[in-house]
Protein backbone atom coordinates (compact mmCIF):
# COMPACT_ATOMS: atom_id res chain seq x y z
CA UNK A 1 0.00 0.00 0.00
CA UNK A 2 1.47 3.48 -0.94
CA UNK A 3 0.80 5.60 1.40
CA UNK A 4 0.86 9.73 0.84
CA UNK A 5 1.86 11.42 4.09
CA UNK A 6 1.70 15.33 4.53
CA UNK A 7 3.48 17.48 7.35
CA UNK A 8 0.16 19.62 7.78
CA UNK A 9 -1.57 16.79 8.32
CA UNK A 10 0.55 14.99 11.01
CA UNK A 11 0.05 18.59 13.00
CA UNK A 12 -2.95 19.03 11.56
CA UNK A 13 -6.23 20.93 13.43
CA UNK A 14 -7.92 17.43 13.03
CA UNK A 15 -5.17 15.15 15.17
CA UNK A 16 -4.47 18.18 18.09
CA UNK A 17 -7.95 17.84 18.37
CA UNK A 18 -8.77 14.45 19.31
CA UNK A 19 -5.57 14.77 21.17
CA UNK A 20 -7.21 17.42 23.22
CA UNK A 21 -10.38 15.79 23.50
CA UNK A 22 -8.87 12.49 24.59
CA UNK A 23 -6.08 13.54 26.87
CA UNK A 24 -3.71 11.48 24.73
CA UNK A 25 -0.42 12.26 22.74
CA UNK A 26 -0.46 10.19 20.08
CA UNK A 27 3.40 10.42 19.27
CA UNK A 28 4.11 8.36 22.51
CA UNK A 29 3.19 5.25 21.07
CA UNK A 30 6.31 3.12 19.89
CA UNK A 31 4.22 0.31 17.90
CA UNK A 32 4.74 -2.63 20.21
CA UNK A 33 1.24 -3.87 19.63
CA UNK A 34 0.50 -5.05 23.31
CA UNK A 35 -2.75 -3.18 22.84
CA UNK A 36 -3.77 -4.83 19.79
CA UNK A 37 -2.63 -8.50 21.09
CA UNK A 38 -4.81 -7.95 24.55
CA UNK A 39 -7.51 -6.73 22.85
CA UNK A 40 -10.55 -8.84 23.19
CA UNK A 41 -12.40 -7.09 20.31
CA UNK A 42 -9.26 -6.39 18.09
CA UNK A 43 -10.40 -9.27 16.12
CA UNK A 44 -13.84 -7.38 15.17
CA UNK A 45 -12.16 -4.01 14.60
CA UNK A 46 -11.40 -2.72 11.01
CA UNK A 47 -8.42 -0.79 12.37
CA UNK A 48 -7.06 -2.53 15.79
CA UNK A 49 -5.68 -0.65 18.42
CA UNK A 50 -2.34 -0.40 17.77
CA UNK A 51 -2.96 0.67 13.84
CA UNK A 52 -4.96 3.11 15.41
CA UNK A 53 -2.38 4.93 17.20
CA UNK A 54 0.19 4.72 13.96
CA UNK A 55 -2.71 6.31 11.88
CA UNK A 56 -3.09 9.17 13.89
CA UNK A 57 1.11 9.42 14.32
CA UNK A 58 0.71 9.82 10.58
CA UNK A 59 -2.67 12.62 10.38
CA UNK A 60 -4.56 10.03 8.73
CA UNK A 61 -7.82 10.69 10.80
CA UNK A 62 -10.01 9.77 8.19
CA UNK A 63 -8.84 6.15 8.22
CA UNK A 64 -9.30 5.66 11.83
CA UNK A 65 -12.36 7.91 11.42
CA UNK A 66 -14.41 5.74 9.30
CA UNK A 67 -13.40 2.36 10.68
CA UNK A 68 -15.56 0.85 13.05
CA UNK A 69 -13.23 0.50 15.99
CA UNK A 70 -13.86 3.15 18.37
CA UNK A 71 -18.06 1.76 18.08
CA UNK A 72 -16.66 -1.69 19.18
CA UNK A 73 -13.91 -0.95 22.06
CA UNK A 74 -15.76 -2.34 25.27
CA UNK A 75 -14.10 0.25 27.46
CA UNK A 76 -12.39 -2.83 29.21
CA UNK A 77 -8.62 -1.04 29.53
CA UNK A 78 -6.63 -3.60 28.76
CA UNK A 79 -4.81 -1.81 26.43
CA UNK A 80 -4.27 0.74 28.61
CA UNK A 81 -3.18 -0.91 31.41
CA UNK A 82 -0.78 -3.41 29.49
CA UNK A 83 0.74 -0.42 27.84
CA UNK A 84 4.39 0.56 28.58
CA UNK A 85 4.07 3.94 27.64
CA UNK A 86 1.41 4.90 29.72
CA UNK A 87 -1.01 5.29 26.36
CA UNK A 88 -4.86 4.69 27.08
CA UNK A 89 -5.88 3.79 23.31
CA UNK A 90 -9.30 3.05 25.05
CA UNK A 91 -9.51 7.18 25.95
CA UNK A 92 -7.86 7.95 22.15
CA UNK A 93 -11.17 5.67 20.91
CA UNK A 94 -13.61 7.30 23.28
CA UNK A 95 -12.17 10.78 22.41
CA UNK A 96 -13.39 9.51 18.62
CA UNK A 97 -16.46 8.89 19.78
CA UNK A 98 -16.88 11.95 21.91
CA UNK A 99 -15.89 14.22 19.02
CA UNK A 100 -18.35 12.37 16.67
CA UNK A 101 -21.70 12.19 19.09
CA UNK A 102 -20.60 15.88 19.96
CA UNK A 103 -21.42 16.86 16.66
CA UNK A 104 -25.04 15.33 17.30
CA UNK A 105 -24.01 11.96 14.93
CA UNK A 106 -25.63 8.88 17.20
CA UNK A 107 -24.57 5.41 16.64
CA UNK A 108 -27.59 3.64 17.78
CA UNK A 109 -30.78 5.38 17.08
CA UNK A 110 -32.89 5.27 20.30
CA UNK A 111 -36.29 3.96 18.29
CA UNK A 112 -33.82 1.06 16.88
CA UNK A 113 -33.05 -0.63 20.63
CA UNK A 114 -35.11 -3.43 21.31
CA UNK A 115 -37.93 -2.91 23.27
CA UNK A 116 -36.99 -6.52 25.25
CA UNK A 117 -33.20 -4.74 26.04
CA UNK A 118 -35.08 -2.11 27.73
CA UNK A 119 -37.06 -3.98 29.78
CA UNK A 120 -34.65 -6.94 30.97
CA UNK A 121 -31.34 -5.25 30.63
CA UNK A 122 -29.81 -3.75 33.75
CA UNK A 123 -30.39 -0.28 33.89
CA UNK A 124 -26.42 -0.03 34.22
CA UNK A 125 -26.20 -1.57 30.63
CA UNK A 126 -28.90 1.31 29.18
CA UNK A 127 -26.97 4.18 30.93
CA UNK A 128 -23.76 3.35 29.92
CA UNK A 129 -24.83 2.53 25.83
CA UNK A 130 -26.71 5.87 26.03
CA UNK A 131 -23.43 7.81 27.12
CA UNK A 132 -21.25 5.41 24.53
CA UNK A 133 -23.79 5.58 21.43
CA UNK A 134 -26.12 8.36 21.52
CA UNK A 135 -25.37 11.87 21.63
CA UNK B 1 -20.59 -1.31 62.83
CA UNK B 2 -22.06 0.46 60.07
CA UNK B 3 -21.01 0.91 57.05
CA UNK B 4 -22.37 4.15 54.35
CA UNK B 5 -23.60 1.76 51.57
CA UNK B 6 -24.02 3.37 47.95
CA UNK B 7 -26.40 0.37 46.19
CA UNK B 8 -26.60 1.70 42.93
CA UNK B 9 -29.52 1.52 40.04
CA UNK B 10 -29.31 -1.83 39.29
CA UNK B 11 -29.23 -3.63 42.56
CA UNK B 12 -32.64 -1.73 42.98
CA UNK B 13 -34.22 -3.55 40.53
CA UNK B 14 -32.77 -6.25 38.26
CA UNK B 15 -30.61 -7.16 40.88
CA UNK B 16 -32.11 -7.36 43.96
CA UNK B 17 -31.00 -10.67 45.24
CA UNK B 18 -27.08 -9.51 44.72
CA UNK B 19 -28.27 -6.43 47.34
CA UNK B 20 -30.34 -8.25 49.63
CA UNK B 21 -27.86 -11.39 50.05
CA UNK B 22 -25.20 -8.22 50.82
CA UNK B 23 -27.16 -6.93 53.24
CA UNK B 24 -27.97 -10.25 55.25
CA UNK B 25 -24.52 -11.43 55.11
CA UNK B 26 -23.24 -7.87 56.59
CA UNK B 27 -25.54 -8.67 59.46
CA UNK B 28 -24.38 -12.28 59.53
CA UNK B 29 -20.55 -11.26 60.12
CA UNK B 30 -21.23 -8.18 61.84
CA UNK B 31 -21.60 -5.10 60.16
CA UNK B 32 -24.61 -3.25 58.32
CA UNK B 33 -24.97 -1.63 55.00
CA UNK B 34 -25.89 1.50 55.80
CA UNK B 35 -27.71 2.67 52.68
CA UNK B 36 -27.46 6.01 51.74
CA UNK B 37 -30.65 8.16 52.60
CA UNK B 38 -30.41 9.87 48.88
CA UNK B 39 -28.64 8.77 45.98
CA UNK B 40 -28.80 9.01 42.58
CA UNK B 41 -26.92 6.96 39.22
CA UNK B 42 -23.39 6.84 39.24
CA UNK B 43 -23.49 7.32 35.36
CA UNK B 44 -22.75 3.62 34.66
CA UNK B 45 -19.20 4.72 32.73
CA UNK B 46 -16.64 6.74 33.90
CA UNK B 47 -15.53 9.45 31.23
CA UNK B 48 -12.09 8.65 29.09
CA UNK B 49 -12.18 12.04 27.96
CA UNK B 50 -10.85 14.22 30.28
CA UNK B 51 -12.96 17.06 29.51
CA UNK B 52 -16.05 15.93 30.14
CA UNK B 53 -16.85 17.19 33.73
CA UNK B 54 -20.60 16.68 33.03
CA UNK B 55 -20.18 12.90 33.74
CA UNK B 56 -18.17 13.34 36.71
CA UNK B 57 -21.10 15.07 38.32
CA UNK B 58 -23.50 12.40 39.34
CA UNK B 59 -20.80 10.26 40.85
CA UNK B 60 -20.02 13.48 42.53
CA UNK B 61 -23.01 14.06 44.23
CA UNK B 62 -23.08 10.79 45.51
CA UNK B 63 -19.92 11.00 47.20
CA UNK B 64 -20.87 14.25 48.27
CA UNK B 65 -23.96 12.98 49.80
CA UNK B 66 -21.84 9.86 51.35
CA UNK B 67 -19.33 12.36 53.26
CA UNK B 68 -21.96 13.91 55.19
CA UNK B 69 -22.46 10.12 56.55
CA UNK B 70 -18.87 8.97 57.46
CA UNK B 71 -15.38 8.67 55.91
CA UNK B 72 -15.94 5.56 53.79
CA UNK B 73 -18.78 4.28 50.95
CA UNK B 74 -18.82 0.74 50.00
CA UNK B 75 -20.51 -0.70 46.68
CA UNK B 76 -20.92 -4.07 45.16
CA UNK B 77 -21.32 -3.19 41.93
CA UNK B 78 -17.84 -3.39 40.17
CA UNK B 79 -18.95 -0.08 37.91
CA UNK B 80 -20.24 2.00 40.72
CA UNK B 81 -17.22 1.19 42.33
CA UNK B 82 -14.94 2.15 39.57
CA UNK B 83 -16.73 5.44 38.68
CA UNK B 84 -16.89 6.02 42.08
CA UNK B 85 -13.33 5.82 43.26
CA UNK B 86 -11.84 6.99 40.06
CA UNK B 87 -14.48 10.73 40.20
CA UNK B 88 -13.08 10.48 43.82
CA UNK B 89 -9.80 10.50 42.97
CA UNK B 90 -10.02 13.34 40.79
CA UNK B 91 -11.96 15.55 43.28
CA UNK B 92 -9.61 14.81 45.44
CA UNK B 93 -6.50 15.50 43.22
CA UNK B 94 -7.38 17.92 40.53
CA UNK B 95 -8.21 21.86 42.03
CA UNK B 96 -9.73 22.92 39.28
CA UNK B 97 -12.05 20.54 38.38
CA UNK B 98 -13.07 20.00 41.94
CA UNK B 99 -14.12 23.74 41.44
CA UNK B 100 -16.03 23.65 38.95
CA UNK B 101 -17.45 20.17 39.65
CA UNK B 102 -19.15 21.47 42.89
CA UNK B 103 -19.72 24.70 41.35
CA UNK B 104 -22.31 22.78 39.17
CA UNK B 105 -23.48 20.00 42.17
CA UNK B 106 -23.71 23.52 44.65
CA UNK B 107 -22.00 21.70 47.39
CA UNK B 108 -18.22 21.66 48.56
CA UNK B 109 -17.00 18.19 48.52
CA UNK B 110 -13.22 17.45 49.06
CA UNK B 111 -12.77 13.86 48.20
CA UNK B 112 -12.12 12.88 51.39
CA UNK B 113 -14.61 10.20 51.16
CA UNK B 114 -12.84 6.55 51.06
CA UNK B 115 -14.67 4.57 48.25
CA UNK B 116 -13.91 0.34 49.19
CA UNK B 117 -15.46 -2.73 47.30
CA UNK B 118 -17.42 -4.70 49.70
CA UNK B 119 -14.65 -7.30 49.17
CA UNK B 120 -12.16 -4.57 50.74
CA UNK B 121 -14.25 -4.22 53.31
CA UNK B 122 -14.88 -8.27 54.06
CA UNK B 123 -11.04 -8.44 53.26
CA UNK B 124 -9.48 -5.29 55.08
CA UNK B 125 -12.06 -4.58 57.76
CA UNK B 126 -13.14 -7.71 58.78
CA UNK B 127 -10.67 -10.65 57.85
CA UNK B 128 -11.50 -13.62 55.53
CA UNK B 129 -10.17 -15.69 59.23
CA UNK B 130 -13.38 -13.82 60.51
CA UNK B 131 -15.78 -14.86 57.77
CA UNK B 132 -14.67 -18.08 57.62
CA UNK B 133 -15.51 -18.71 61.25
CA UNK B 134 -18.86 -16.69 60.69
CA UNK B 135 -19.45 -19.91 57.40
CA UNK B 136 -22.45 -22.36 58.58
CA UNK B 137 -22.71 -24.01 55.06
CA UNK B 138 -19.43 -24.71 53.69
CA UNK B 139 -19.46 -24.59 49.90
CA UNK B 140 -17.01 -27.70 50.08
CA UNK B 141 -16.45 -29.80 47.35
CA UNK B 142 -17.49 -26.78 44.76
CA UNK B 143 -15.25 -25.95 42.08
CA UNK B 144 -15.62 -22.30 41.82
CA UNK B 145 -14.34 -19.53 39.08
CA UNK B 146 -14.11 -16.05 40.13
CA UNK B 147 -14.72 -13.75 37.42
CA UNK B 148 -13.45 -10.42 38.36
CA UNK B 149 -13.98 -8.33 34.60
CA UNK B 150 -12.79 -5.17 34.27
CA UNK B 151 -14.00 -2.37 36.37
CA UNK B 152 -12.99 -4.52 39.72
CA UNK B 153 -9.16 -4.26 38.67
CA UNK B 154 -8.63 -1.64 36.21
CA UNK B 155 -6.85 1.26 35.95
CA UNK B 156 -4.59 0.03 38.58
CA UNK B 157 -3.18 3.51 38.95
CA UNK B 158 -7.04 4.66 40.67
CA UNK B 159 -8.34 1.09 42.03
CA UNK B 160 -5.20 -1.11 43.56
CA UNK B 161 -7.80 -3.48 44.88
CA UNK B 162 -4.92 -5.98 44.00
CA UNK B 163 -2.48 -6.74 41.23
CA UNK B 164 -3.92 -6.55 38.23
CA UNK B 165 -2.71 -8.89 35.89
CA UNK B 166 -2.92 -11.78 38.92
CA UNK B 167 -5.69 -10.55 41.40
CA UNK B 168 -6.40 -13.38 44.23
CA UNK B 169 -8.92 -11.20 46.65
CA UNK B 170 -11.92 -13.40 45.45
CA UNK B 171 -10.66 -16.57 45.05
CA UNK B 172 -9.20 -16.26 48.19
CA UNK B 173 -13.03 -15.43 49.93
CA UNK B 174 -14.15 -18.31 47.72
CA UNK B 175 -11.65 -20.20 49.96
CA UNK B 176 -12.85 -18.82 53.15
CA UNK B 177 -16.38 -20.21 52.61
CA UNK B 178 -15.26 -23.24 51.65
CA UNK B 179 -15.22 -23.51 48.16
CA UNK B 180 -12.50 -24.60 45.56
CA UNK B 181 -11.47 -21.64 43.54
CA UNK B 182 -10.55 -22.79 40.03
CA UNK B 183 -7.80 -20.23 38.46
CA UNK B 184 -9.00 -19.36 34.61
CA UNK B 185 -6.97 -17.27 32.05
CA UNK B 186 -10.53 -14.95 30.89
CA UNK B 187 -10.90 -14.33 34.97
CA UNK B 188 -9.86 -10.99 34.45
CA UNK B 189 -11.15 -10.17 30.60
CA UNK B 190 -14.50 -8.23 29.32
CA UNK B 191 -17.64 -10.27 29.24
CA UNK B 192 -18.89 -7.31 26.25
CA UNK B 193 -20.01 -5.05 28.57
CA UNK B 194 -22.09 -2.06 27.23
CA UNK B 195 -22.22 -3.62 23.89
CA UNK B 196 -25.00 -5.76 25.18
CA UNK B 197 -27.22 -2.76 23.37
CA UNK B 198 -26.31 -3.13 20.03
CA UNK B 199 -23.77 -5.74 19.48
CA UNK B 200 -24.65 -9.24 20.99
CA UNK B 201 -22.61 -11.55 18.37
CA UNK B 202 -19.32 -9.75 20.46
CA UNK B 203 -21.48 -9.93 23.78
CA UNK B 204 -22.23 -13.89 22.76
CA UNK B 205 -18.18 -14.39 21.61
CA UNK B 206 -16.58 -12.58 24.90
CA UNK B 207 -18.93 -14.00 27.57
CA UNK B 208 -18.77 -17.31 25.81
CA UNK B 209 -14.80 -16.95 26.37
CA UNK B 210 -15.09 -16.46 30.00
CA UNK B 211 -17.18 -19.37 30.16
CA UNK B 212 -15.94 -21.74 28.16
CA UNK B 213 -12.36 -20.89 29.73
CA UNK B 214 -13.50 -21.25 33.59
CA UNK B 215 -15.03 -24.62 32.37
CA UNK B 216 -12.13 -25.87 30.95
CA UNK B 217 -10.16 -25.14 33.90
CA UNK B 218 -12.93 -27.06 35.87
CA UNK B 219 -15.22 -24.44 37.26
CA UNK B 220 -18.80 -26.23 38.07
CA UNK B 221 -20.10 -22.35 39.00
CA UNK B 222 -18.85 -19.14 37.92
CA UNK B 223 -18.94 -16.15 40.20
CA UNK B 224 -19.46 -12.18 39.69
CA UNK B 225 -19.41 -9.11 40.99
CA UNK B 226 -21.28 -6.90 38.54
CA UNK B 227 -24.96 -6.61 37.29
CA UNK B 228 -23.69 -6.64 33.64
CA UNK B 229 -21.16 -9.17 33.70
CA UNK B 230 -23.83 -11.70 35.36
CA UNK B 231 -26.43 -10.52 32.20
CA UNK B 232 -24.48 -10.98 29.60
CA UNK B 233 -22.65 -14.77 30.76
CA UNK B 234 -26.35 -15.37 31.71
CA UNK B 235 -28.09 -14.17 28.29
CA UNK B 236 -24.92 -15.36 26.50
CA UNK B 237 -25.08 -19.18 27.80
CA UNK B 238 -27.80 -20.69 25.48
CA UNK B 239 -25.87 -20.06 22.55
CA UNK B 240 -22.33 -20.70 23.52
CA UNK B 241 -23.89 -24.38 24.54
CA UNK B 242 -25.15 -24.55 21.22
CA UNK B 243 -22.29 -24.04 19.53
CA UNK B 244 -19.24 -25.21 21.93
CA UNK B 245 -19.35 -29.13 21.41
CA UNK B 246 -19.40 -30.66 24.75
CA UNK B 247 -19.80 -27.84 26.80
CA UNK B 248 -21.96 -28.21 29.93
CA UNK B 249 -24.57 -25.35 31.08
CA UNK B 250 -22.83 -24.01 34.24
CA UNK B 251 -24.80 -22.09 37.01
CA UNK B 252 -23.48 -18.08 37.56
CA UNK B 253 -24.22 -16.44 40.30
CA UNK B 254 -23.71 -13.21 42.67
CA UNK B 255 -20.56 -13.46 44.88
CA UNK B 256 -22.47 -12.49 47.94
CA UNK B 257 -25.22 -14.84 47.32
CA UNK B 258 -22.52 -17.73 47.27
CA UNK B 259 -21.20 -15.90 50.62
CA UNK B 260 -24.97 -16.02 51.99
CA UNK B 261 -25.24 -19.68 50.87
CA UNK B 262 -22.11 -20.19 53.17
CA UNK B 263 -23.52 -18.16 56.02
CA UNK B 264 -26.31 -20.47 56.54
CA UNK B 265 -29.25 -17.91 55.18
CA UNK B 266 -32.42 -19.38 53.83
CA UNK B 267 -31.97 -20.71 50.50
CA UNK B 268 -35.08 -18.65 49.67
CA UNK B 269 -33.90 -15.49 50.72
CA UNK B 270 -30.77 -15.51 48.45
CA UNK B 271 -32.62 -14.56 45.21
CA UNK B 272 -31.66 -17.60 43.21
CA UNK B 273 -35.31 -17.49 41.62
CA UNK B 274 -34.32 -14.60 39.69
CA UNK B 275 -30.54 -16.19 38.09
CA UNK B 276 -31.33 -17.45 34.60
CA UNK B 277 -29.11 -20.21 35.17
CA UNK B 278 -30.28 -22.99 37.59
CA UNK B 279 -28.04 -23.57 40.97
CA UNK B 280 -29.96 -25.72 43.10
CA UNK B 281 -29.11 -28.91 41.13
CA UNK B 282 -25.54 -28.48 42.04
CA UNK B 283 -25.54 -27.66 45.73
CA UNK B 284 -27.76 -30.87 45.53
CA UNK B 285 -25.41 -32.74 43.90
CA UNK B 286 -22.74 -31.68 46.20
CA UNK B 287 -24.99 -32.35 49.45
CA UNK B 288 -25.06 -28.72 50.52
CA UNK B 289 -28.86 -28.47 50.45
Amino acid sequence: MKLKLSQADIDGAEVQLIERVSGEEMKRCYQCGNCSGGCPVAYAMEVPPSQIMRFLQLGMVDEVMGANSMWVCVGCLQCSSRCPQGVSVASVLEGLRQITLRKGTDKTRVADIPARFLEKAPQQAIVCGFRKFVS
Amino acid sequence: MKIPYYPGCTLNTVAKGFDASARDSALAIGFEMAELPQWNCCGATFPLTPDNLIALCAPAKVLSNARKEGDTLTTLCSVCYNVLKRTNKVLRDDREKRGVINGFIEEEYDGSVNVVHFLEVLRDRIGFDKVKEAVKRPLKGIKAGAYYGCMLLRPFEDIGIDRVESPTVFEDLLRAIGAEPVEFPNRIECCGAHLAMNNGEIVERLSGNVMTSAVACGAELIVTTCPLCQYNLEKSQGGVAQNTPGYNEVPIIYFTQALGLALGHDIEKLGFENNASDVMGLLKKKGIV
